[in-house]
């Protein structure tokens, strides 16, 4: 694999084409949202390979060596670079405010907080945001489709894999002209982001019975999250009050909470005494 | 001394009505618990090299009590749950239980320094059912916001659900769940969530 990289990819496209025919013929698609998932538990073991045999010992030598206050200003550095495109998000999603506060937190961390080392932005109260082009899309109201896992960026939907190379494109390290600094800085991202999750493997190994679906299911969760700037409609606990989620969110809320209490006070009569 | 203090505080209550809320207010709950244990884990140098028994001791001292597994259980099974014999609910909530613990406290032994701002609480001075904001911040790192969802039973303040970043760590059990439940019935996730505890416990023995 390390002699022909190129090989991989005719590889990975049979995996894709096979399982999306398993997946046109199998009739008894288990979630709804992962119409993939033969495929995608495959790519989802390859991408864990791939960290295992080079990822995450990198981020576990860079955790180590490089002292806090490094590690703090080469995640302030990268927060900075992604802001401009975060603010040009907010922008196209229609939140002027948000956007002119992401142009501030740019203007000010470019300068004062010395190319973005240092975050004085968050500490003068400007909020730093997420955003990204699959968000924006969500926002206009471009459904999310099926949950798809892309060779080594992992877990998507088909609509953030769509616009992928957009938000890449869109992403200041990527349009640097010098291939070196800019792979440089690539690989240097890439290992702070994954040493920042550190432990998170861990505790998913330990704490789920079946990893590959509790990521799938936490990544599709947060995403919806994050498209409505953290007040999405509440999913509730079935499908009884999905007319309710039509009349607002806050209505959908508590009808979704009354019904969780109705369901566990029928529970608790018809048991009988707690435990 | 004591009745007589008792007393006073009866009275106080009584002529202060929104002083009783703030007598058992939940976010000071989870603020207190929080600091509690994190001075511990600060301090701790055993649980900073990852010695899980420890870890798992702390929390079911400190954690523990605060928390309504029942619940927890119920809404992570779903709709299952009806299904269910007592028995078989007493084993999924006892299992499931201890997977949680376990979890919590591994992750305790990777906490470092991370910092933990309390929102203030947005509830009414009636409210059984509240959440309560939190916010881990990290130098170079987005924070996360973690809610801790509690209702009021007749013995305090109980936490049944935590929300990590917008999801719920509880409910983001159903899918695996169901997905058990209908491979192998309540009976195989029982038996899932056992074998699992098992594996852990081995490997936690061996290291």
């Amino acid at each position: 694999m390390n002699k022909h990289p190129n090989l991989m990819f005719p590889r990975v496209a049979c995996v894709l084409a096979l399982s999306l025919l398993a997946g046109g013929c199998a009739s008894t698609s288990q979630n709804p949202d992962d119409p993939f998932e033969p495929y995608n538990r495959a790519m989802f073991g390859f991408n864990e390979a791939v960290d295992k045999a080079a990822i995450k010992p990198l981020a576990r030598g860079y955790d180590e060596v490089a002292p806090l206050p490094v590690k703090s200003g080469v995640g302030n550095f990268f927060g900075n670079v992604g802001d401009i495109w975060i603010g040009f998000n907010n922008l196209l999603q229609g939140k002027a405010g948000d956007a002119f506060n992401d142009a501030g937190r740019v203007l000010i961390n470019s300068t004062v907080g010395i190319l973005g080392v240092f975050d004085v932005a968050s500490e003068l109260g400007l909020e730093k945001h997420d955003e990204d082009f699959g968000q924006t899309l969500g926002v206009w109201g471009v459904g999310e489709g099926a949950y798809f896992v892309v060779p080594f960026f992992g877990p998507r939907t088909l609509r953030d894999t769509a616009v992928l190379p957009i938000d890449l494109a869109g992403d200041n390290v990527w349009a640097i002209d010098s291939v070196a600094t800019r792979n440089a800085l690539t690989g240097l991202r890439l290992i702070h982001t994954r040493a920042a999750l550190l432990g998170v493997d861990k505790t998913l190994e330990e704490g789920t019975l079946d990893k590959y679906a509790y990521a799938r299911d936490f990544y599709l969760q947060q995403r919806r999250y994050k498209v409505y700037d953290g007040h999405p409609p509440r999913e509730d606990f079935d499908d009884l009050s999905a007319a309710a989620i039509g009349a607002g969110a806050d209505a959908a809320a508590r009808a979704a909470r009354t019904l969780e209490l109705a369901f566990i006070n029928d529970e608790t009569a018809s048991t009988g005494s707690r435990p | 001394m004591k009745r007589f203090f008792s007393c006073i505080l009866v009275a106080a209550s009584l002529f202060s009505l929104p002083a009783v809320a703030a007598d058992s207010a939940p976010d000071e709950l989870v603020k207190t618990v929080t600091n509690d244990v994190l001075t511990i884990v600060r301090q701790d140098k055993e649980i900073q090299a990852g010695n899980t028994r420890k870890a798992v001791d702390l929390v079911e001292e400190k954690v523990l009590p605060h928390f309504n597994f029942r619940r927890m259980t119920i809404l992570a099974v779903g709709r299952d749950w009806r299904s269910a014999t007592p028995e078989q609910q007493r084993l999924l909530i006892d299992s499931f239980k201890t997977l949680l613990v376990r979890t919590y406290s591994n992750a305790l032994t990777q906490y470092k320094n991370q910092q933990i701002d309390f929102k203030p609480l947005r509830a009414a001075p009636g409210d059984s059912d509240v959440i309560v904001r939190t916010e881990v911040r990290q130098p170079g790192a987005t924070p996360v916001q973690i809610d801790y969802s509690l209702e009021k039973n007749t013995d305090g303040w109980k936490v049944y659900d935590v929300v990590v970043a917008g999801v719920s760590l509880v409910t983001n059990y159903r899918g695996t769940f169901s997905q058990e439940i209908r491979s192998g019935g309540i009976d195989g996730l029982i038996k899932a969530l056992e074998e699992k505890n098992r594996q852990l416990e081995q490997a936690g023995a061996k290291a």
